[in-house]
Order: C-alpha cells, then sequence, then structure tokens
C-alpha cells in the first residue's frame, strides 16, 4: 500500500460520508473513557474538537499557547461562514458549494472531502445557533446572509464584522462546559515543542509551560494537531503575531508529509504597509468587497486625490476584465490584479503600492446608515490605523498574505501519514486546493472539528486501547532531552542580532521571491539565500535570559528556527510546481491575458514532502487527484 | 511621517513573586503611525541590543479582537483612546511627552512578568456556567428558531466582549460585574438561553465572588475604558437576573 493511501470510500459522491460512518469503527461508550486525546490548538477546530471529544466521553488535554483557549487566531476572522442552506432560495445546494469549492481551489483540492465539508455545513450552522452564536437577522426573525467572493449566491452567515470570536466563542463556551464536567483538561500558555512516536505511532508531546518554562512530556492514545496555519513565514501577514510553524514542522521532521507549502492565499484586501516599524498587517474584509468597487487612475502617476479624479479616469479593473463576477472576483485573481495595477505605475499613496475602495456609490444608494450597520467596526478600524475617514475618501489597500492553503498531508478521516496523528483546521491541506474562497475557513474548521474527526478518530483508536505508553517510554526522554538542548543551544549563542531582525528579514525575502508571483530565477535566489541566513541565525541571533522563566524572545526564536527551514521547503516545492494554479502564480505559466495557466497533465496531484533528515533535500510525493464528479475546466470569472 | 521621541516609564517586575518597579527609558525616533505596542517593539529592540531582556507584555492579534493586550497607560486600562492598546495609534501622544505604563492593576489578576497578568479567573467564571447546553450533532434547523431582530441585536452587543479585563483594571472596587453582565446578558436573552438562564446566572456571579473580584458599587469607569463598547446595562440586567435566579431557587 502507498503511503499516500487517501481512504476515499467507494461509491457515489453523495453517499460516501454516509456509507464511511456506517462502516467506521465504534467505541462502547465504557470503553472511552480508557483513551486519552491529546488536542493542540483551542481555535474552531481544536476547541470543537476538544469540546465534542470529551462529550463523547473521551479524556481529552488540550493545549494552546495564548492565555485562554478564547484567544485562538480563529477569534480574528471577520467576514462569515459558508454553508449551503440555500435559505434564499437563490439556487444554492450542497452541490454548488461543492463546485464553488474545487473550482475556487483551480481544481487541486479532492473530490470526497470537499463534498463532505459541502454537506455538514449545514449542520455547523444549527449548531451555533443552538449555543447561541448570535448571528445577523432579518427583521422576520430569520437568519440573514451576504455573498463573498467567488460565488454568485448569498451563502455566508455572519456576525457583524465579527464572525470568528462569536464562532469561537461558542466553541469555547462548549469547551467550558467539558472543562467544567472534567472531561477537558486545559493547558494554555504551553507551547507544543515537539511530537513523540512509539513504534511509528502518534503518543504524545513535548511542552514548554511558557510561564515557568519547564519542559514536560504528555502521553496519549493520539494526537490531534489544529495548530493553524503558517503565514506568518513572511513576517508580516493579517494573522496574528503567535501563529507559527512549529508544531507541524516538529511533526514534519518526525515523519509527517508536508502537502502543497506553497500554497499561500494573499488576501487582496488590506491595509497597506505603511513603514518597516509594522508588525503586522490588518485585513479590511472581503465582504466589504459586496458594497465598494476596487479601481486604480488610468493614468501612470496620477497622484491627484481620489475626489478629484473624474469617472472617466478611473479603471474600476476587476468590473473590466470579470464583468460577471466583478468586484467579487476569486482572492487570487483580485490580488494579482491590484498588483498588475500598482506594477504598471497607477497604484496609489505614499508607497505607490495600493488601489483604492470606494463606497461612495453605495452610500449614494443605501445611505451611510446602511453601510455604517454592515461595516461600521471595519471602518472604525481603517480609521483608527491609517487616521482616515472611509465615508469620506475611499479605503487605500494592497494585497497581503492571509492564509495557508498547504499543510500537513491528511487522509480523508484527517490522520496524516503518521498512525494516530489527525491534523484539522488551517494546520492540514485538505479542502482548499490552491486557492480558498472566502468564508470557507471557518467552515472547515467547525466542520472538522465538529463533525468529522468524531467520527474518522475512532477507525484508529479501536484496536489501540490498553497500548497508550507512559511517559516513562525512552522515546519521551529523548525528545524531552532534544527540546531542552536546542533552548539551551538557542541562550547559549549570545550574538549580535536580535530574534525580529531575522523574521523580518526572512519575511522580506519570502515576499520577494516566493510571493504572489514566483519564477525559476526568483525560486533559486530564494534557495540559495535562505541557508545562508540560517546559519547565521545560529551563530549570531542573541537570545537574552534564561529558559526558567517567562522569555518571550526565546519563544519566537523556537519559532523563527522552524520558519527558517520551513521557508526553503515552500520555495523548493513553489520551484518544483511548474504551472500556475489558484495562489500559486509562477510568472513562466500564464495565459496570454496574465491568467494563471495551469498543468493538469502532469500538476494535477497534491505535492506531499518528507523530511529526509537534516541538510538533505526532503523526497516529494504525489497523490493523483482523480476528479469523477466534476470537469476539469479552465476557471473562468469573466 | 512625523517621529516622537518620548520618556517612558514602564513596570518591571522579574516574575509573580518578585518586587517591581518602574524603570524610565528613552523611546526615541517612534514614527507617529506605529501603535502603541510597536513603540514597545522598537523599545525592545533598542533594549535587546544593549543586552537588556526585552520588556514582556501580552499580545496576539494586534486587531483588538483577541483581548490578550492589555497595559495600563498613564493610569488608564489601554490609555487615551476608545479601542484596545494594541490598536492605539503613536499620533495620540506629542513629542516629549512622558508615559506611565503599568500592569492592569487588581486582585483578581496577579502580575507575572514585567506588564502581564494572569486572568484565568475569567475563564473559570466562564466554565462556571457561561454556556449554553448544546450536545453536537443535536441541534435543529437553525431557522426553527425565530429570533426578532432586536433581540439579536441586543445579544449580539452584549456578545462582542474581547474578555481583555480592562473593566476590572478601571473599577475602584476590582469588580468583573461588566464582564460577567456580559456574558449573561448574550445568553439570557436569547430563546435557547433560557432553560439554563437562573442556573448559569447564579454560578456565574458565585464564582466570580470567590475568585475574589469586587463589588459593583456603581464608578461606572468599566464602560468608560471598555474596548467593546459593552453598555452599563448588562449590569443591571445581571442585577435583575440574579435577584429572580436567587429567589427562584430559595423557592425550590
Ligand atoms: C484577519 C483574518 C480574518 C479572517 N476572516 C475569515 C472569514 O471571514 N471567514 C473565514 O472562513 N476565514 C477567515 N479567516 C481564516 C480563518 O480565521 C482561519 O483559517 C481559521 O480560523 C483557522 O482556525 P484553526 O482552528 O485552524 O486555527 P487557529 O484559530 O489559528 O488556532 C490555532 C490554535 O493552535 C494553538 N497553537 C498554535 N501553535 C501551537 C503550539 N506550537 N503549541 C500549542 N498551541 C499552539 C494556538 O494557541 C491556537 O489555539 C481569517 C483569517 C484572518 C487572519
Ligand atoms: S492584541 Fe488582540 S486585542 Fe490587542
Amino acid at each position: 500500500m502507498s503511503v499516500l493511501d487517501s481512504k476515499i470510500p467507494s461509491g457515489p459522491l453523495d453517499k460516501k460520508w454516509e456509507k464511511f460512518k456506517f462502516e467506521s469503527k465504534l467505541i462502547n461508550p465504557a470503553n472511552k473513557r480508557k483513551y486519552e486525546v491529546i488536542v493542540v490548538g483551542s481555535g474552531l477546530a481544536g476547541a470543537s474538537a476538544a469540546a465534542t471529544l470529551g462529550e463523547l466521553g473521551f479524556k481529552v488535554k488540550c493545549f494552546c499557547y495564548q492565555d485562554s483557549p478564547r484567544r485562538a487566531h480563529s477569534i480574528a476572522a471577520q467576514g462569515g461562514i459558508n454553508a449551503a442552506k440555500n435559505y434564499q432560495n437563490d439556487g444554492d445546494s450542497v452541490h454548488r458549494l461543492f463546485y464553488d469549492t474545487i473550482k475556487g481551489g483551480d481544481f487541486r483540492s479532492r473530490e470526497a472531502n470537499v463534498y463532505r465539508l459541502a454537506q455538514v455545513s449545514t449542520n455547523i450552522i444549527d449548531q451555533c445557533v443552538a449555543q447561541g452564536v448570535p448571528f445577523a437577522r432579518e427583521y422576520g426573525g430569520l437568519l440573514a446572509n451576504r455573498s463573498f467572493g467567488g460565488a454568485q449566491v448569498s451563502r455566508t452567515f455572519y456576525a457583524r464584522g465579527q464572525t470568528g470570536q462569536q464562532l469561537l466563542l461558542g466553541a469555547y463556551s462548549a469547551l467550558n462546559r467539558q472543562i467544567a464536567a472534567g472531561s477537558v483538561q486545559m493547558f494554555p500558555r504551553t507551547e507544543m515543542l515537539d511530537l513523540v512516536l512509539v513504534d511509528g505511532h502518534a503518543k504524545g508531546i513535548i511542552v514548554r509551560n511558557m510561564v515557568t518554562g519547564a519542559v514536560s512530556s504528555h502521553a496519549a492514545d493520539c494526537v490531534v494537531l489544529a495548530t493553524g496555519g503558517y503565514g506568518n513565514v513572511f513576517y508580516l501577514s493579517t494573522n496574528a503575531k503567535g501563529c507559527n510553524v512549529t508544531a507541524t514542522y516538529r511533526a514534519h521532521r518526525k515523519g509527517a508529509y508536508f502537502a502543497n507549502p506553497c500554497f499561500t492565499q494573499i488576501h487582496p484586501t488590506c491595509i497597506p504597509v505603511s513603514g518597516d516599524y509594522q508588525s503586522k498587517l490588518t485585513l479590511m474584509s472581503e465582504s466589504l468587497r459586496n458594497d465598494g468597487r476596487v479601481w486604480a487612475p488610468k493614468t501612470k502617476g496620477d497622484k491627484r486625490p481620489p475626489q478629484q479624479i473624474p469617472e472617466s479616469e478611473r479603471d474600476y479593473f476587476l468590473e473590466r476584465k470579470y464583468p460577471s463576477f466583478g468586484n467579487l472576483a476569486p482572492r487570487d485573481i483580485s490580488s494579482r490584479s491590484a498588483k498588475e495595477a500598482c506594477d504598471d505605475g497607477r497604484g496609489v499613496g505614499e508607497s505607490g503600492l495600493g488601489v483604492y475602495l470606494d463606497f461612495a456609490d453605495s452610500i449614494k444608494r443605501l445611505g451611510e446608515k446602511t453601510i455604517r450597520e454592515r461595516y461600521g467596526n471595519l471602518f472604525e478600524m481603517y480609521e483608527q490605523i491609517t487616521g482616515e475617514d472611509a465615508y469620506k475618501t475611499p479605503m487605500r489597500i494592497f494585497p497581503a498574505v492571509h492564509y495557508t492553503m498547504g499543510g500537513l498531508w491528511v487522509d480523508y478521516e484527517l490522520q496524516s501519514n503518521i498512525p494516530g496523528l489527525f491534523v484539522l483546521g488551517e494546520a492540514n491541506f485538505s479542502d482548499h486546493g490552491a486557492n480558498r474562497l472566502g468564508a470557507s475557513a471557518l467552515m472547515q474548521g467547525l466542520a472538522d472539528g465538529y463533525f468529522v474527526i468524531p467520527y474518522t478518530i475512532g477507525n484508529y483508536l479501536a484496536p489501540q486501547l490498553g497500548k497508550r505508553p507512559s511517559t516513562d517510554h525512552p522515546e519521551f526522554k529523548k525528545a524531552e532531552a532534544d527540546t531542552l538542548a536546542q533552548i539551551q543551544r538557542l541562550l547559549a549563542i549570545k550574538g549580535r542580532r536580535t530574534v525580529d531582525s531575522f523574521h523580518r528579514e526572512l519575511g522580506l525575502l519570502m515576499w520577494d521571491l516566493c510571493g504572489m508571483a514566483r519564477s525559476e530565477k526568483s525560486l533559486g535566489r530564494a534557495l540559495s539565500r535562505i541557508p545562508s541566513l540560517r546559519e547565521e541565525f545560529w551563530q549570531n541571533v542573541n537570545v537574552l535570559g534564561a529558559n526558567e522563566e517567562i522569555n518571550q524572545a526565546l519563544e519566537k526564536a523556537g519559532r523563527v528556527a522552524d520558519f527558517l527551514e520551513f521557508g526553503e521547503l515552500m520555495c523548493l516545492d513553489a520551484l518544483e510546481r511548474r504551472e500556475s494554479c489558484g495562489g500559486h502564480f509562477r510568472e513562466e505559466f500564464q495565459t496570454p491575458d496574465g491568467e494563471a495557466l495551469r498543468d493538469d497533465q502532469n500538476f494535477a496531484h497534491v505535492a506531499a514532502w518528507e523530511y529526509a533528515g537534516a541538510g538533505n533535500r526532503p523526497v516529494r510525493h504525489a497523490e493523483a487527484l482523480n476528479y469523477e464528479n466534476v470537469h476539469l475546466s479552465t476557471r473562468s470569472y469573466k | 511621517m512625523k517621529h516622537l521621541n518620548l520618556k517612558v516609564k514602564v513596570w518591571r517586575q522579574k516574575n509573580a513573586s518578585a518586587e517591581g518597579g518602574l524603570v524610565e527609558y528613552e523611546a526615541r525616533n517612534i514614527p507617529e503611525d506605529a501603535s502603541f505596542l510597536e513603540m514597545l517593539d522598537i523599545l525592545n529592540e533598542q533594549l535587546q541590543e544593549k543586552g537588556e531582556p526585552a520588556i514582556a507584555f501580552d499580545h496576539d492579534c494586534r486587531e483588538g479582537i483577541c483581548g490578550m493586550c492589555s497595559l495600563s497607560i498613564n493610569g488608564i486600562p489601554h490609555g487615551p483612546s476608545a479601542t484596545t492598546t494594541c490598536q492605539l495609534y503613536m499620533r495620540h501622544f506629542k513629542d516629549g511627552e512622558t508615559i506611565f505604563i503599568e500592569p492592569f492593576r487588581a486582585r483578581a489578576f496577579p502580575v507575572l512578568r514585567d506588564l502581564m497578568v494572569d486572568r484565568s479567573a475569567f475563564d473559570r467564571i466562564q466554565q462556571a456556567g457561561g454556556y449554553i447546553t448544546a450536545r453536537t450533532g443535536s441541534a435543529q434547523d437553525a431557522n426553527a428558531i425565530l429570533i426578532p431582530k432586536p433581540a439579536a441585536d441586543k445579544a449580539m452587543e452584549a456578545a462582542a466582549c474581547i474578555g481583555c479585563g480592562a473593566c476590572v483594571a478601571a473599577c475602584p472596587n476590582g469588580s468583573a460585574m461588566l464582564f460577567v453582565g456580559a456574558k449573561a446578558t448574550h445568553l439570557n436573552t436569547l430563546p435557547q438561553g433560557q432553560p439554563e438562564r437562573n442556573q448559569r446566572t447564579l454560578a456565574m456571579v458565585r464564582k466570580m465572588d470567590a475568585e475574589g473580584f469586587g463589588n459593583c458599587s456603581n464608578h461606572y469607569e468599566c464602560e468608560a475604558v471598555c474596548p467593546a463598547n459593552i453598555p452599563l446595562t448588562v449590569i443591571s440586567q445581571l442585577n435583575r437576573d440574579f435577584v429572580k435566579a436567587a429567589v427562584s431557587e430559595s423557592v425550590q
């Protein structure tokens, strides 16, 4: 059997999940208590999984690096969550959501996984409403919807501009109920630093208590990683500052395959960079494109204030290039179009790296009050950051790193190639192909945690009863010693550069050479520069203080050390994928009008990378993507 | 872009049991478009280059939503703007100004290091009752419950709390009534929240008292500093719900 067995059930697409559930192994209630499950992460994926597994009777330990599970990065999601409810009666269906997601991902995701996602999407909304998530409503009391990019139906549910917050607080409340019931034990301010394998199975983790510095082992019957995405490899991104690749990368070093690491999403509507002191980028939700029109001046170097540029001299480039989707073209396409305008010398703002998102027409049509109701908090945030009033002058926006479609390889059960290691949410690669549609990450996180893992974990666990090792096992002792050794090594360097200065340099390099556009040449440069930067890091980084205390520089150093290895893997993956698809745009492969040019003949597959030891070239495996239900077409949003 | 030179007096404390004190630093050449935390980043880079450990402070999203950042700035939790510290920009300060930066102060929030405090008491209050029991997979269709828009909006307004703890730090009594009131109002307003309403209210209030938060004596400082605009009405709602629940408990 190939290591990349995706375990997709046979039978028709719309019956696979039912069939799988029926055929999967159940664990009797009295035995559930005998299993311990580790869940790393308390975002939508982790919190929903930990709560549900706890509710089912498993003994769960849940870990997060923040001071409270409620602060996981999912909290920052603004715009909404998709579900095929068809409450608007506008022609939506499970099949349409499935198709939109496959097409949006530029035909680089697995049919069966995506179909299941669309199927359970409707249960998510029911579940969240039952928990008290205050989704937006119409006057009649029914749930309200809005539209997101890449779709022509209104299927996005939202809670003001704070959908992620409300969904996470729902999952957090379910988690709290289990913590109170004693079925989940929560470990906040605790960072996972290694995965422990016993006889080839994932049986535990090594963690560091971020308050005391104590490094310790936790054993379990299986390990679930729900540790989010790795967008911070670019230093500047819309992710929270602590988002990292450490948990997944260290699992990768223990044998877990990393799939499609080069698939990163650059979000078209973020507040432009204003200086080199900047620590993160702020997203302006895609929902704004429901009512905002994107434009740039027609003339190069036009520095007039936007109000003084007459209609006839504005280029509403998304409406011009993609008339049927207009301002709601998918993210990869919208980002590239903005970049094109700026590369052409038509960018706006001080840096010339920006385009306008203009609400004047909508305000005229709907009134300022309606716009304020829909997006008030976003306009406020924009004003806080830029000092400008977007009710009066258009927002300036520019693409920024936002989401990572790549992640640890998983099969239909969300199990990695390491038995007993499950990966959920943004941390896995499974559902979004080469480009994720807006409002689909929240859907996937909650689908994985509430509705998939509780059914799929049983097949692995059932025959494992009584096989949980103790933390005295030599594998734990060795992993603990290795973790401590790395910490001591970082502290002993006492060089001259701060951790952040390395992170910034890596980020800039990744953005320039492996960002919105990539080429053999740029990737070659990146691949020659990253190893020397990494070498310098290990000789010249300055991490002050000790391990046995709160030490934020040390925490960051560990993460940057991993980014410095992982960045190379990303570039290698980007180099080897000699086609353009979704967010992966190789300059050599484009249509005459500058659209991504896929190569289905050679690249309709998932690239899954196997770690081959320090200093060795990782091994690339391919999982073929077989399309039985959709026709591989050229994506068109025209 | 304008740049500022500032004096900052920062609370430094090595760990929970050590003594702390204010230490003065020069923060030079701070861009006015930088956020308050970016000012601290710049200062930290300068400190570390001189071999001094960085100032520890909590933060994560830097978008005003995760509730992880804290800081009392010139005595005001989250400082002189209507939002969180991470969304406070340096253009609110004047060149040459002296800024006092301290951790959130409250009996229930012990200092862990420098500007970091332990707010886990908030989690324990939520664990006591801040939920609606809804077993995964057992929910009815979401549109089967009609919720009038005003009720949904009221619940949302209260649910917007980010759990930062500024309300507690601002209150002379260290009371958590705004925080608990927000959760109670969110869940108690919705039809789904009715079955557990009394039990939830009693459990959260009792846990709040047990965690060492003070009483509310109507200073209203909490509302003034709340970055999520939680209205004071959640406190009166909590008081009403508590009385009702206590009465019904004593009758049973
Ligand atoms: C600004 C912004 C807006 C967004 N808006 C939307 C939207 O409107 N709709 C949508 O669908 N998607 C949106 N997304 C994407 C979506 O929010 C994320 O993809 C999703 O929330 C990820 O959830 P998760 O549970 O996989 O991971 P996260 O929420 O990132 O959680 C990761 C968890 O893992 C823990 N963790 C990480 N590393 C470690 C470690 N080493 N040790 C211990 N714990 C660790 C963290 O503490 C955290 O609890 C947005 C993203 C951003 C950045
Ligand atoms: S860092 Fe998240 S609210 Fe300030």
